[in-house]
């Protein structure tokens, strides 16, 4: 059995299940700009952070000054390293000054010879090769290149050197490199992916195969963070294994916990729906205070509205946001989607959770920013935060907005509806020329709940659930309209015995 | 006419490099004339000199001086190439133009 190395970044080390091949060299290809010289160079430098294992850094195109420049915005401080003795450069970048002649056969003896005195010096355990290509350009004899790389991948081997090689590949979806570099170091393949979907770049990561040991398959999204580097999103590697309690939690409305048969579960997920004006934003509000009245951590992501915004509704509805946050037991953070990619949502996301460790947390709201994503990054970012949120044992509460203003659902709900545990429809009504609104609860899991449509009304103090809407039929799908009290009586005695 | 200075790499004692250093003595001896200076570095022995000078391919030839700088990778066996990798001019067509003046 292949023993697997830690690689330290994060994600990746999930969906390879324990990290690269140990003693093995694994292949890296992407096209220009897939983050592969960031992979690389994270892959030393996490060896270096984490487990006191130095690294050799054989660059064949930039050169070693430029590769440290440009890192250490990430934070990895090669410059230092190096003087400590833990990073070493083999700098086989060209040189600008020269073309050299060739005249008869020759081999990478010397190349070799350098990158065994690098991992000897440092006591290496990693070497890093960035890129296979840029050595095809700089020596012109393609076979002559091909048989000796090959020789450089055994040498490692026989080191005992974990070895991550990068090479280029011109399209997305085609060859696996170019000049068929795959054909020797054919046993790790591993693709980053940089490609534009609807205006937007997705980045992804896929093990195309570890020979001999197992690892997970298909494409995962990653994301390129200042601070941190790649950070890979395990979505489908998680694991559904979040407990679940029945200790019941307010909704901030009594009348709505009593519809619920309680009030919401602690480790569920609720999604209300509902058109533009129709109470979102006010239950998120309830929902905050009902977790305040508890002592309950609470946070907030606002996706539609600014905090004065914010602050100044929930002031209508009887809810100090201002007053919440600065007793320290609320965060509200606001931010407009298009700020961020999807990916960079969701880590930011989780950072905070981790961070600031809420028992509810609120999204106001999804349908936001599933306008600035494409439907497959969309969904991956609900089942990451739904996942980070049920194994926070947290709460959670998402609004998505109804794209009509009577009846219809919205995509987000398509996407959402399985994984969340409660659904709440708010829908507006028009009866005898006036808009009035309807609350029902469509769906709670593993509770017995109120099936009626009923009215609510909001006011100064918030939310007022009344009555059902008895003789009205046709709220759901938009097309409200009233049934005489006889009819009813009728109906409602058809299966009485 | 100037002294050339030469150091040429080679890996161990393959047959590649016997064939290079073989190679290069006889450049030397032919169009040089004794005016030369050669060092043979081997990279296994000494792999930082090869570090120093960002070293890929073995046997490379470096010419330090006259100046400017220039590199042969190779074993050297064309010589033509190898004389025009270097900038030297060879005798025989020296005197061969003489001879036209």
């Amino acid at each position: 059995m292949i023993k697997k190395h830690m690689t330290g970044i994060h994600g990746f080390d999930l969906i390879s299940e324990g990290g690269l091949p140990e003693g093995r060299t694994t292949l890296v290809s992407g096209t220009a700009g897939s983050a592969k010289t960031v992979f690389a160079v994270q892959f030393l430098a996490r060896g270096i952070i984490e487990r006191q294992e130095n690294g050799v850094f054989v660059t064949f195109e930039e050169s070693p000054v430029d590769i440290a420049d440009n890192m250490i915005g990430f934070g990895w401080d090669i410059a230092t390293w190096e003087s400590e003795g833990k990073w070493a450069f083999v700098d086989a970048s060209p040189q600008p000054d020269e073309v050299p002649v060739v005249s008869g056969e020759y081999d990478f003896g010397a190349l070799l010879a350098r990158i065994e005195h690098a991992v000897k010096k440092v006591n290496a355990k990693r070497v890093s090769v960035d890129s296979l290509a840029a050595v095809f350009t700089q020596f012109t004899e393609s076979g002559i290149v091909r048989t000796e790389l090959f020789r450089i991948a055994v040498a490692l081997k026989r080191m005992g050197i974990t070895a991550l090689l990068t090479a280029e590949r011109t399209e997305e979806y085609g060859d696996i490199a170019r000049y068929g570099v795959e054909e020797f170091v054919a046993d790790n393949v591993i693709i980053l992916r940089n490609s534009l979907a609807e205006e937007r770049r997705r980045r992804t990561i896929e093990i195309l195969k570890f020979r001999g040991t197992p690892h997970q398959k298909g494409e995962f999204p990653f994301t390129v963070l200042p601070d941190e580097g790649l950070v890979v999103m395990p979505l489908s590697a998680m694991e559904l294994k979040q407990k679940s309690s029945d200790i019941r939690i307010s909704s901030g409305n009594e009348e709505l916990d009593k519809m619920c048969g309680g009030g919401f579960f602690r480790d569920s997920i609720v999604l209300v729906s509902g058109a533009t004006g129709n109470g979102k934003t006010l239950m998120v509000a309830e929902f905050i205070k009902g977790g305040i009245q508890n002592n309950e951590r609470c946070l907030l992501f606002a996706f539609e509205e600014s905090r004065e915004q914010l602050f100044r509704n929930a002031k209508g509805w009887g809810v100090d946001f201002e007053e919440m946050e600065t007793k320290g037991n609320l965060k509200i953070l606001c931010m407009y989607p298009e700020v961020l990619g999807m990916e960079d949502h969701l880590i930011r996301i989780k950072r905070i959770l981790d961070e600031y460790k809420p028992n509810r947390v609120a999204i106001d709201s999804l349908s936001a920013l599933e306008r600035v994503s494409t439907g497959k990054g969309f969904r991956e970012f609900v089942i990451g935060v739904t996942s980070f949120i049920k194994h926070g044992e947290i709460a959670g509460f998402f609004t998505s907005t109804t794209p009509s203003l009577m009846g219809g659902t919205s995509v987000t709900e398509a996407h959402i509806s399985t994984i969340t545990d409660s659904i709440i429809l708010l829908r507006y009504v028009e009866m005898m020329g006036e808009m009035r609104r309807a609350l029902t609860v469509l769906k709670m899991r593993g509770s017995m709940h109120d099936k009626q449509i009923k009215e609510f009304n909001i006011d100064h103090n918030g939310m007022h659930i009344g009555k059902a809407f008895r003789n009205v039929v046709g709220i759901l799908s938009g097309h409200p309209s009233s049934t005489p009290p006889e009819e009813m009586d009728r109906i409602s005695g058809l299966f009485k015995e | 006419m100037q002294k050339y200075q030469l150091r040429l790499y080679v890996t161990g004692q393959t047959p590649r490099s016997k064939i290079a250093i073989n190679n290069l003595q006889l450049l030397c001896k032919n169009e040089l004339k004794g005016q030369y200076e050669l060092s043979i570095i081997d990279v296994l022995e000494r792999p930082q000199l090869a570090e120093d000078e960002k070293i890929i391919a073995t046997p490379t030839l470096i010419k330090d001086l006259p100046p400017p700088l220039k590199r042969v990778i190779g074993d050297l066996s064309n010589k033509e190439k190898v004389l025009l990798g270097l900038d030297i001019i060879p005798p025989s067509e020296l005197t061969h133009e003489e001879g036209a003046k």
